[in-house]
């Protein structure tokens, strides 16, 4: 018998009707069997293929029973409950501004429009968590408690045996074991063609030692000292053991996030205490010395200036350093000192930077001692 | 085959319309089948497997608030100055990012809620999580076959985490952008790369003007379609392994006892997603979180004392804070201490906590297959490296939070650090050995009830004048009078009404809400319920202590059990 059925084109061959339907239970099982059995007989049939037993139902209150009105009274009280506030939510949200008063909020506006997110909150959860309760309520008072127990499997022997073969099969008829120079080749190609995939990523790559980002501010030679309002300063302004913070005077100069200063005017007994780093002799002007604020450990502005102790507190990991020994760390995880700005006083009587810091400021990196 | 040929006969067909739109249904998607088998799944009921569910619950409200949200929110970085309704900020230049933040808090209906609800259910998000994964680790459900599963739930820690503070830097305000700046230091501290890495994420030097817009897109779109990948698959591999289940009357190695997902579990569980939902719009509503508009936007110049991160975030703060200050200087190369207080001390954590069921398999040499979970107390060195661990992660976590701490109990701060580095190195093997202890005295006395019986309280005085206390033992003893229940790894009953000793006590706070009578009829109906079952079931003879239970007490086998006759 040929394997082509040429009256019917397109065919390829076998007896033209349905096989078994779905397989296993539908011939075990006909029609007029299954019209005889009842709703539970069908439910616990059908688990039993499914590996399930159901071992214990504990029925629940008669119908009609006092307890079983109880129950569905409260059940029904939660859901009602629900929509209650469902309701209350729409019209608190879709009411204010209109017959209730506005929801935006305005400095000295009506204690509604604070209330109102609160409102909002509590009526929408109180609906949900009524509708929660509800439906645990439903399961625990008013379905019957059933008890089942499904097997586990493990692994079918059968399946992994077969599957294995089927899977080595078209390895083996594809020739690849045997064809070396095709896998080979094709394995080359799975290098090349995951390089071509992942390589526009390239467009996300910076280089960071073009000039020297890291190490450079805007601060510069020159450059007027103002703050973050953009007046300038000049010796006197501060009383002595106060701290003001700084900018350069470029635009953009209070946003940079390397270049704020701190403009520290010590207190004469700190003055006497100060021990200045080699090579920065000069760096500062009378009784005022400019730090970095950027914190050497991890780039916060360090901000609490303690003056009995001469130390600046970094809040964020509570770094803190020396004013009057070079802003030394002197405690917590920060390593390097705070750079000091070389700072002196314009023909006008201003501050103005002598140059930029003379070493990179903020965070240290794995090349920091290497560039600049 | 042709036995059942054409379906001619009109014998079993539906003649309901919602039986026979279901046979129309069928008739095309062929789906009876896997819908009954799904239908059928048998669940365990134990409160401890409701974590998993309020993660993902709350994951659902995360995808919903935050779309939300993403029709008013603007990853922009462009400078504008505000004009909206919160007057203290008016004319102060910001980002576009933090305008349109202030703008879903004062200026969209119904805004701040959604925003705060998002904030919430990230917060529970992270923290059923990590209380699941707690869950898992103590009682070894992470053991053969599903470490794979296991893996898959440190990986998502890991992502919830990451996701949790791109949408944290969302908002571009002070709090925010400090907690950038921190990150990129972070960046920048990797040996060798790290200054690439820095240029590469921030597109130059830090801010830049690119990164709201990366992290807005990792937020909504990369790393929630990895998290729903991921949380299909977590599911899709514990519907294919079933439930691990607590050892009790009648669960063996190859069984799960439970409810079936239709129509018990589902109800359950939908009340469940509802109360996390509800509880996520309540905290929204009713609980201020992050008030952004509070300390203005970002400016690097700029900080507040007593700045916190998320809680999740918090342990990597005091890793940072505790760690000293040594910077390895090598040929001129640094390597500073933010690597290992931030990058380090995490990478190892999720790192142990990755290998730990691969390490465990290897030195127990234990390499079955598990399905019955272990109670902490009968795995006390597991128990105790994981209280060890607890320990060390919060006293990072506290020493995140030392500076208020310090401030509020008026501590020296100084003295919050040396506490934070020596309690780091000290109490987690202090922990390690309290833990160890009392396991093994939970352990001992639970022999000793299988052996002696239970402590009745009911003093009797011998013939020979001597004291002696009734015990009541749980099953069959020997000649000695000593209990043969071997321990089968459940929980034993230790007072007398947990077996059926004493009838329950009636419930209500104030005033009874129960008829003595019906909890009289209750007693006696799940007796006779007891009674009919143990005479149909055939046990398995795992050696529970109180195999007479009904399995549907759910880890607490021991309800069921009936007293025998007391003795001397
Ligand atoms: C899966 C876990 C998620 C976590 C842990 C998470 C966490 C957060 C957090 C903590 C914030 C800051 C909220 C604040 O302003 O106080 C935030 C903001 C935001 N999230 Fe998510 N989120 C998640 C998923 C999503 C998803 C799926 C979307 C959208 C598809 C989304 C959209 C947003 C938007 C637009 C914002 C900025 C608006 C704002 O800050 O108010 N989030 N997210
Ligand atoms: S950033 Fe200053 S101590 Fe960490």
């Amino acid at each position: 018998m040929s394997t082509t059925d040429h009256s019917r084109p397109g065919s390829a061959g076998g007896a033209d009707e349905p096989g078994q339907l779905h397989g296993g239970p539908d011939d075990d099982y006909s029609p007029e069997q299954l019209a005889a059995m009842d709703r539970t007989e069908l439910d616990r049939l059908g688990a039993r293929y499914d590996g399930v037993e159901v071992l214990h139902v504990e029925p629940v209150a008669p119908p009609g029973s006092p307890l079983d009105k109880r129950n569905t009274r409260q059940v029904t009280l939660w859901f009602a409950l629900a929509a209650l506030f469902a309701v209350a939510f729409v019209v608190v949200y879709a009411g204010s501004g209109w017959f209730l008063p506005s929801w935006m909020w305005s400095t000295g506006s009506s204690t509604w429009s604070a209330l109102y997110t609160p409102m909002l909150g509590a009526l929408f959860g109180l609906s949900m968590i009524s509708i929660g309760i509800g439906l645990v309520l439903y399961v625990k008072k008013l379905l019957p408690h059933e008890t089942a127990v499904q097997d586990k499997h493990d692994g079918s022997h059968f399946d992994r045996v077969t599957t294995g073969a089927t899977l080595m099969g078209g390895l083996d008829a594809s020739g690849l074991p045997r064809r070396k120079l095709l896998a080979g080749t094709l394995g080359l190609l799975g290098l090349a063609f995951g390089a071509m995939v992942i390589a526009p990523l390239g467009g996300f790559i910076k280089n960071p030692n073009k000039g020297n980002p890291l190490g450079t501010t805007p601060w510069a030679d020159g450059l007027r000292l103002l703050r973050d309002d953009g007046t300038p300063v000049r010796p006197g302004d501060q009383v002595a053991g106060s701290l003001a913070t700084v900018f350069p005077a470029v635009p953009g100069g209070n946003k940079a996030y390397d270049a704020a200063v701190m403009l520290i005017r010590l207190r004469p007994e700190q003055v006497a205490a100060l021990v200045i780093p080699p090579g920065q002799e000069d760096f500062g002007y009378g009784d005022y010395v400019a730090y970095s604020k950027i914190c050497t450990h991890a780039g916060c502005p360090v901000s609490l200036y303690e003056q009995e102790t001469s130390r600046i507190l970094c809040p964020c990991h509570q770094s803190q350093f020396d004013v009057t020994d070079g802003a030394k760390p002197v405690f917590g995880p920060a390593t390097r000192p705070l750079p000091q700005l070389p700072i002196t006083v314009d023909d006008e009587g201003y501050f103005i930077a002598r140059g930029d810091f003379p070493e990179p400021v903020g965070p240290s990196y794995w090349n920091i001692g290497r560039v600049s | 085959m042709a036995t059942n040929t054409v379906p001619g006969p009109r014998v079993g067909q539906p003649t309901s319309l919602a039986g026979k739109a279901a046979f129309e249904v069928d008739d095309r998607l062929i789906v009876a089948g896997p819908v009954r088998r799904t239908l059928n799944k048998v669940f365990p009921d134990h409160w401890s497997f409701l974590l998993g569910e309020i993660a993902l619950y709350s994951f659902i409200v995360l995808l919903l608030s935050g779309t939300y949200l993403t029709f008013f929110y603007d990853a922009s970085m462009k400078e504008v100055v505000y004009d909206g309704t919160y007057a203290p900020l008016r004319g102060i230049e910001m980002s576009a990012a933090y305008e349109s933040t202030l703008n879903i808090s004062f200026d969209v209906r119904g805004g701040l809620l959604m925003r705060q609800m998002h904030h919430w259910a990230a917060l529970l998000f992270v923290a059923s999580i990590v209380v699941h994964l707690l869950r898992i680790f103590f009682t070894g459900a992470f053991r053969r076959p599903r470490e794979t599963n296991w893996f898959i739930g440190i990986t998502l820690l890991v992502l919830a985490m990451l996701e949790g503070f791109a949408g944290y830097t969302l908002p571009d305000d002070l709090l925010s952008g400090g907690g950038l700046r921190i990150f990129s230091a972070v960046f920048l501290s990797i040996p060798v790369i790290g200054t690439w890495v820095y240029f590469t994420v921030f597109g130059g030097d830090f801010p830049g003007e690119v990164i709201i817009g990366r992290l807005y897109i990792l937020h909504v779109l990369i790393i929630p379609a990895i998290l729903l990948a991921l949380i299909a698959l977590h599911l899709l591999i514990l519907v294919k392994q079933k439930h691990t289940q607590f050892p009790g009357a009648g669960r063996t190695e190859h069984n799960v006892v439970g409810n079936r997902l239709f129509p018990t579990f589902a109800a359950k569980a939908t009340g469940l997603l509802f109360i996390v939902f509800g509880l996520c719009a309540g905290l929204g509503g009713l609980v201020q979180i992050n008030p952004i508009w509070l300390l203005g936007p970002y400016n690097p110049a700029q900080v507040t004392a007593g700045s916190q991160p998320d809680w999740y975030i918090g342990f990597v703060d005091g890793g940072a804070r505790i760690f000293p200050p040594w910077e390895i200087v090598l040929w001129g190369y640094h390597i500073p201490p933010v690597f290992w207080g931030a990058l380090g001390l995490p990478g190892l954590m999720f790192g142990a906590l990755a290998i730990y069921p691969v390490l465990e398999r290897v030195l127990t040499k234990d390499t079955a297959s598990h399905h019955l979970l272990q109670r902490p107390r009968d795995v006390p060195v597991r128990t105790s490296l994981g209280a060890m661990a607890i320990t060390a992660y919060v006293v990072l976590w506290i020493s995140g939070g030392n500076d208020l701490i310090a401030d509020k109990f008026d501590l020296s701060l100084n003295a919050m650090i040396w506490f934070g580095r020596i309690g780091f190195l000290l109490l987690p093997p202090i922990a390690y050995w309290a833990t160890y202890r009392i396991c093994i005295g939970l352990e001992r006395h639970d022999r000793e009830v299988l052996e002696h019986g239970i402590e009745t309280g009911v003093i009797r005085r011998l013939p020979s004048g001597e004291f002696i206390e009734v015990h009541q033992p749980l099953g069959p003893v020997d000649a000695h009078g000593h209990g043969e229940l071997a321990y089968g790894g459940a929980s034993v009953p230790k007072k007398m009404n947990q077996v059926g000793g004493a009838r329950r006590a009636i419930r209500g706070f104030f005033t009874p809400i129960e008829e003595p009578a019906e909890v009289q009829r209750q007693a006696e109906v799940e007796a006779r319920g007891l009674e009919s079952e143990q005479a149909s079931r055939e046990l398995t003879g795992s050696g529970r202590p109180s195999e007479g239970g009904r399995p549907s007490e759910g880890g607490r086998p021991s309800e069921g059990g009936r007293p025998q006759d007391p003795r001397d």
